[in-house]
């Protein structure tokens, strides 16, 4: 058990290519931290970094309150799950899980009951004398888990451990990995390109973009507070909606020259993009009911329905934005609805893309 | 059908012609001559090839009680051991240091394939002469460091020559398979054993060998057939056989003994004991070696 700490780690890669700019984050012991971003964002380069396969070219690196930025992948008491798992070929399940003790020089016995717990904790009992190559997709992942959970280490590092199972798996996975993480109470730095993974599998979310951090935080504070329109953008599904309002001396001006009322909202004199989920807009059924909120007209291009809900698409001054539909949604293409974004709902972003 | 899967032409004379010519190749080069081995490995005749006469297995019998014959054995083995182990092993060595050398890596494993591509004649004439006791640059360095620097009259030095410069001419056929089998490795296999507290060493023993099997053994059975037969020119040109008859493999004596003693009889057994030999190897190692290969 240990807390991960993080402070200005840099990457930088050649004389000139910073991958990793400069980051800092504490994760406490126990903790969950997921580090989400899209592709090219250096998430996998910061988990190496931690693991000790990738140099850290400044800032330092500690586990359980000790610098390790020196110290070997062996030294650091870490262990990883990769994405490809990286089970060893030609050794059964059982010796894949053996290797990391018997180098070490732990006793046999000692091994055995290790490797026999963990099997039993993630149903693998039955297919210990098998070779990875027969085994399924989910099974080679549940292997790997148990790679990482018989030497018992500080920290578990996950490297986007289910973008190779298909979605139902993945479903099922994610809930077992973390019920397994509470369970052992091991400290996971868990990286992945998948918001609705990491949403619900982290204590601390840390939205990743272009080297640097974009935002720490629990995630439904991330979802419901975005520090700017690249996390709302990229957390939730369907995006948060984003339209770009001008303020001018009569009021508020939309990309299309539609004029709407100003609400109280301070728009600066840059520009300003209004934000709103798909699921906070409410469709007026009157003309003029729009009571503390911000009144728009949505014209509808399309809708589609996907059982519980229905998405529909549509135009608000000139911004193509989603709507998310309990149930059945009765509009048509080319309808024109009011739609009313109640106050508390709503961001606003500046022109640089930071939340005001 | 139950062969529904498989590929039917619509022509049925196609697939045989699209066969034709690896099947001529084949039948001319192998199938012909190794059954004229065969047929004249049960004939006497003289040198001048005017009398043939049927003499069963006497030819075999005469080789086999030959001591020259055992002595050439043994030098075979010696041989062929010593050119499959050495050639591998320093290719192996090679090619894991070639994987690790981050700047111009293709210009050393560019440089590391060329020897390949010297005909073994070639090859032979180069350590000759480098070696050659009274004129080779590289002979006179090991004579001028108080060695005793002589393969024209000691037999063990001659074989070392020639081991030397038949490994050398395959190191590189080895390295080219090793580094490909060194890249299909994924990276992240020895990431992980890096993690799970395996040194260097102990990464390349439990890991990277093991997922290298398949390329040895692929290597252990080309290597052996190379040893075997392909070195006849090495042979031919360093040593000639010598010194007396301490280089002479089974082909060289099979070369000697026919064509230039002309002894057709005797070598055509000899061609078909080795023949023999080769097949029987083979099924050995893929009997029993390739049983502890993993294919990944």
């Amino acid at each position: 058990m240990a807390n991960v700490e993080l402070t200005n780690v840099r990457k930088v890669y050649g004389s000139s290519v910073e991958a990793v700019k400069g980051i800092n984050i504490a994760i406490e012991d126990g903790a969950l931290c997921v580090l989400v971003g899209p592709s090219g964002c250096g998430k996998s380069t910061l988990l190496r970094m931690i693991a000790g396969l990738e140099s850290i070219t400044d800032g330092t690196v500690k586990i359980d309150n000790k610098v390790v930025n020196e110290l070997g992948p062996a030294e650091r008491d870490i262990a990883m799950v990769f994405q490809n798992y990286a089970l060893y070929p030609h050794m059964k399940v059982y010796d894949n899980m053996a290797y990391g003790l018997r180098n070490r020089g732990m006793p046999k016995d000692q091994i055995d009951k290790r490797v026999k717990d963990a099997a039993q904790i993630l149903e693998l009992t039955q297919l210990l004398e098998r070779r990875p190559k027969e085994l399924s997709g989910g099974q080679r992942q549940r292997v790997a888990m148990g790679r990482a959970i018989v030497r018992s280490p500080k920290v578990f590092l996950f490297d986007e451990p289910l973008s190779n199972l298909d979605a139902k798996l993945r479903g099922q996975m994610r809930v077992e990995i973390k019920n397994l993480q509470r369970q052992l109470g091991v400290t996971s730095v868990y990286v992945t390109h998948d918001q609705l993974e990491a949403m619900t599998l982290a204590d601390i979310l840390v939205v990743m973009n272009a080297g640097s951090v974009e935002q720490i935080g629990a995630p439904l504070d991330i979802y419901e507070k975005p520090a700017s329109t690249f996390v709302a953008s990229f957390i939730g599904a369907p995006p948060m909606n984003l339209v770009p309002v001008k303020a001018d001396h009569s009021g508020l001006v939309l990309k299309d020259g539609t004029r709407i009322g100003a609400e109280g909202l301070s728009i600066p004199l840059t520009g300003a993009l209004i934000g709103f989920r798909p699921e906070d807009l409410e469709v007026s059924a009157g003309t003029d009911t729009h009571i503390g909120g911000l009144a728009l007209d949505l014209k509808v291009l399309g809708v589609e329905p996907v059982g519980a809900e229905s998405y529909v698409y549509g135009i608000i001054g000139g911004e193509r934005v989603v709507v998310r539909v309990p149930g059945r949604s009765t509009s048509n293409t080319d309808d024109q609805l009011r739609v009313i974004i109640p106050k508390q709902k709503l961001h606003l972003f500046g022109a640089d893309g930071k939340r005001i | 059908m139950a062969s529904s899967t498989r590929v039917t032409f619509p022509n049925k004379f196609l697939p045989y012609l699209l066969l034709a010519p690896q099947l001529a190749i084949t039948a001319i080069f192998f199938y012909w001559p190794a059954s004229q081995a065969i047929y004249q490995s049960v004939l006497r005749e003289d040198p001048f090839g005017l009398s043939t006469q049927f003499v069963g297995l006497d030819n075999f019998r005469r080789v086999l009680g030959d001591p020259n014959y055992l002595n050439s054995l043994q030098v075979t083995v010696i041989f062929s051991v010593a050119t499959a182990l050495i050639a591998m092993a320093l290719a192996l060595l090679l090619a894991v240091m070639a994987d690790k050398v981050i700047r111009g890596k293709g210009i050393y494993r560019t440089l590391l394939i060329w020897p390949y591509a010297v005909a073994p004649a070639i090859a032979g004439m180069l350590w000759l002469f480098l070696f050659n006791p009274s004129m080779g640059t590289l002979a006179h360095l090991v004579r001028s460091a108080g060695y005793n620097w002589d393969p024209l009259l000691n037999g063990d030095q001659a074989m070392v020559l020639i081991v030397s410069a038949a490994a050398w001419k395959q190191i590189s056929y080895n390295f080219l398979f090793f580094v490909a089998g060194l890249q299909s490795i994924p990276k992240s296999l020895i990431e992980a054993a890096a993690i799970d507290g395996a040194g260097e060493t102990k990464r390349f023993w439990t890991i990277v060998f093991p997922l290298l099997a398949p390329t040895t053994f692929f290597l252990l059975v080309v290597n052996t057939v190379y040893a075997f037969f392909d070195t006849f020119g090495i042979i031919h040109a360093v040593t000639g056989g010598g010194p007396g008859k301490a280089t002479e493999t089974l082909v060289y004596k099979v070369y000697n003994d026919g064509f230039v003693n002309l002894i057709l009889g005797d070598s055509a057994a000899q061609s078909v004991i080795l023949m023999i030999i080769v097949i029987g190897l083979t099924a050995i190692q893929f009997r029993y070696v390739e049983r502890k290969v993993h294919y990944g």
